[in-house]
């Protein structure tokens, strides 16, 4: 084995003393190239969130980065002055727009999914690929049609419309998601199921929803997100009253120079929530992300 | 590291697909088994019974064994900071492989779902009415919202603004005649060949460098973490970053540090001499030039004016230069505050003018280059005795620069695509790294051993290797990009919005935003969907080769 070894042994010594050094070398260019790199990423954020902690005078006279030296700036006006503005309704107005819109994605596309995954029905293939062909449909086509429609049924201006924009545009991907989920589902788990004679219902409530919960936990951080961040679904049918954070802080971007003050707090605020949920959930949000990145 | 891989999937999906799926396909199967076997190899003899190897893995046998890596490792690599969180029964092992392999590698799902579609035992296998119940909801929300639409705005488009006349394709004609659109197109073809290009690009390097650091994990979490913010807050966070006054905006706060480092102007923008006779000094080409050829020995005076007091407040009085060796001489502020003073003479209030770029010339080319001190003076040592012009460059008097104009007309959509870059790069990098976790380490280890740099290693290893999860990665932004709306939308101005207009915040601003015209917003929606249909026929041909 040693004297195998030996001929080879020679030559990568020497080469391996540069590869070290060099290596050494790279990885302290690489390690700086990174920081820099994250720093740039983190600095808009930041900046953000100095710029929201300060008072209207310091920001129309100063960068925010001043705040490194002068710690004393850090105020809670904006906030109190924005929440104090009527801000909180249009946050309430988001959670009641996002909650319904996740669940009811959640709820549907799984029955849908096991159906594409588990039931035997003429035509399953080609509606699936309906369904696959849906998933990059732009939203805008559907502005002016569902507006029409919503006017017709009296639901243009309300929540309910927004919820349900927002459900059948979550669908082809939530049902892309679970039906491959439950399509890799042990057969034997359903098949016994079905020897027993228990009705689909109860294996779908009893035996795939609960094994689904990862994949349900990604779809639900995923449409939980894409509800919550939406903006141009809010700005044609949600009127002044059940507009969520998003329209609310829009129809402020006009004068953006003397709303600052309104405009990082109210845009930071709106992003604590996904935030935390980005960071406690990250593991479901990734692995939706390398499900269906399609849309 | 085989068993490893395939460890966790044995309870999961490819298992469902492999070994464990051929004895169950039962001879009592004959309205399905032709479908399983036209499928994949189109033998109609190596249907059920005849083989009891199922038919779908042999396609996937055949792939390199790379993609099929690829399709368990993201099991462990694609969570970002829980890497290696133990597979918690069925359903953490099962999960992935049925999952990823859509996305980060296709070839390798070739079993898992056509034993599913076709070889579910007839005599277990409940009603079709009962697939009806459980789609009906989901099949009626997307006819109502998305299939209507369609075919709504098809019809749609083919009227005028009102909807009272028909125009046929005129909406569509004058897509491609009205300057305005032609505009938002030029933008998106900007768009679509730029953006995910870098996007992809950078991915690729960041996953690729987060190898070699140990706090890969913090690393991905700070690039990904735009992903969570929504595409209107990141809107206001460039809104701020791009900020004009460079005392405001970090982007221009960077590049006029950066610039004021490399180029020395001490800025006195608008100081010019007196324009008379006896003035000292004149005017040429922008810059100050002494009337009279300055000889060594005496001293140059250059009173300057223009300045305002508050510019100089801080400076040190002005003085004469001494004589002696050398050419010397004095660049002040002529002017006392409140008035008086002697014209062209150096008196006690004024101020000296420091940090002015001064140059000897002869014979109009440049001899030597002095600065000005605090006081104003300025000194040439080891110059040649012979007469000079002295002349103060035209740099001293430029204004400062302020950074650029980013949400100006000609930067926004660059500036704009920077923003899209920070919020979509970690994206690309997660996507990537998944993949690049799945590469063999003995394919890379090998070539390293035979002596390949490390930029072979990457270039004719990792890449090609990776190239079917670039592939996803590029046309997912493509796809994003052309219906890219909410950054335009929140970033440009009012003012520079038609310079940086796309197709889909056009559809809006025509519609909705105060255009009114719902016939030329139906088409522009038609056409966005147009542009759309080749990444559907993409993703559906994907699924298919996919699915075997």
């Amino acid at each position: 084995m040693t004297t195998l070894a030996e001929p080879r042994h020679a030559r990568p010594v020497s080469r391996g003393l540069i590869t070290r050094v060099t290596d050494r070398l790279g990885s302290g260019v690489v390690q700086i190239f990174m920081i820099l790199i994250a720093l740039f990423w983190l600095l808009p954020t930041l900046g953000l969130l100095v710029v929201s902690l300060r008072g209207e005078t310091e920001n129309n006279s100063s960068g925010w980065w001043t705040l490194l030296t002068k710690p004393a700036q850090i105020t809670f006006e904006n906030y109190s002055n924005l929440l104090a503005s009527g801000f909180s309704s249009s946050f309430w107005n988001t959670v009641l727009i996002t909650v319904p819109a996740t669940l009811l994605v959640i709820g549907i596309a799984a029955m849908a999914g096991y159906a594409f995954a588990w039931i035997e029905f003429p035509g399953r293939d080609t509606v699936f690929l309906v369904v696959i062909a849906l998933l990059v449909v732009p939203v805008q086509i559907a502005l002016i049609p569902i507006a029409k429609m919503y006017g017709f049924l009296g639901i243009f201006g309300s929540i309910v419309g927004v919820v349900l924009f927002h459900v059948a545009f979550g669908l082809p991907f939530a049902i892309f998601l679970l039906r491959n989920f439950f399509v890799g589902i042990p057969r034997e788990l359903l098949e016994a199921a079905r020897m027993d004679g228990a009705p689909e219902w109860r294996i779908f409530a009893t035996v795939v929803f609960p094994l689904a919960k990862p994949a349900i936990a990604s779809l639900g951080i995923f449409q939980f997100l894409w509800v919550w961040n939406d903006l141009l679904v809010a700005l044609v049918f949600a009127d002044t009253d059940n507009q969520p954070m998003t329209k609310a802080l829009q129809s402020q971007m006009r004068q953006f120079g003397t709303n600052v003050d309104i405009l990082a707090p109210g845009a930071f605020l709106s992003l604590i929530i996904p935030l935390v949920l980005f960071f406690a959930f990250q593991r479901y949000f990734v692995q939706g992300l390398l499900a269906g990145s399609v849309k | 590291m085989t068993e490893r891989l395939n460890g966790p999937q044995v309870p999961g999906g490819d298992s469902a697909a492999g070994p464990s799926s051929g004895p169950r396909e039962t001879p009592a199967d004959p309205s399905l088994a032709p479908s399983a076997a036209g499928d994949s190899t189109g033998s109609p003899d190596s249907s059920a019974e005849a083989d009891p190897e199922p038919v779908a893995p042999e396609p996937a046998a055949s792939e390199p064994a790379v993609s099929k890596a690829t399709a368990s490792e993201p099991a462990a690599a694609d969570t970002v900071a829980t890497a290696d969180e133990p597979p918690a029964g069925p359903v953490a092992a099962g999960y992935p492989t049925a999952a990823p392999p859509g996305a980060v590698a296709p070839a390798a799902t070739a079993g898992g779902t056509a034993d599913g579609t076709a070889k579910a035992p007839v005599r277990l296998t409940p009603s079709p009415r009962l697939a009806v119940l459980f789609l009906l909801p989901a099949i009626l929300l997307m006819a109502a919202w998305m299939i209507y639409p369609v075919i709504y705005s098809i019809w749609r488009s083919l009227y005028d603004a009102t909807g009272d006349r028909f125009v046929g394709l005129s909406n569509y004609l004058s897509i491609f005649t009205d300057s305005s659109t032609l505009t938002t197109i030029r933008n998106n073809i900007i768009w679509v060949v730029v953006a995910p290009v870098i996007v992809t690009a950078l991915g690729l390097i960041f996953a690729v460098l987060t190898e070699r650091i140990r706090w890969s994990t913090a690393f991905k979490l700070v690039l990904f973490m735009p992903m969570a913010v929504s595409l209107l807050a990141a809107g206001v966070i460039f809104r701020l970053v791009y900020e004009q006054d460079p005392d405001k905006g970090v982007a221009n706060a960077v590049i006029t540090t950066v610039h004021d480092a490399f180029s020395s102007s001490a800025g006195y923008p608008g100081a010019r001499p007196r324009e008379n006779d006896q003035a000292p000094a004149v005017l040429r080409d922008g810059a100050v030039v002494t009337r009279q050829q300055a000889q060594p020995g005496t001293p140059v005076l250059i009173p300057l004016v223009g300045l305002g007091q508050d510019v100089v407040k801080d400076a040190a009085p002005a003085k004469a230069a001494p004589g002696g060796d050398g050419l010397s001489g004095t660049v002040w502020l002529d002017v006392v505050r409140g008035g008086g003073g002697t014209l062209n003479q150096i008196d006690p209030q004024e101020k000296g003018l420091a940090g002015i770029t001064v140059e000897a010339v002869s014979g109009g080319a440049v001899k030597a280059t002095t600065e000005t001190a605090a006081d104003g003076t300025f000194r040439f040592s080891g110059l040649p005795a012979g007469s000079y012009e002295v002349r103060l460059p035209q740099d001293n008097f430029t204004a400062a620069f302020n950074g650029l104009t980013w949400l100006g007309p000609s930067l926004i959509t660059p500036a704009i695509i920077g923003a899209y870059i920070w919020v979509w790069a970690g994206f690309a990098m997660v996507l990537i790294a998944a993949g690049l976790s799945a590469i063999p380490r003995d394919a890379l280890e090998a070539a390293r051993i035979d002596g390949a740099t490390e930029w072979q290693v990457f270039r004719k290893i990792t890449v090609p290797l990776l190239s079917p999860v670039l592939l996803v990665v590029f046309v997912t932004m493509i796809i994003n990009v052309l219906k890219v709306f909410d950054l335009v939308f929140i970033i440009a101005p009012g003012s520079v919005q038609p310079q940086a207009n796309v197709i889909a915040l056009e559809m809006w601003r025509v519609s909705f935003g105060g255009g009114g015209n719902q016939g030329m917003g139906s088409a522009l929606s038609i056409f966005l969907l147009l542009l759309v249909v080749p990444f559907m026929i993409f993703n559906i041909r994907r699924f298919r080769r996919d699915e075997g």
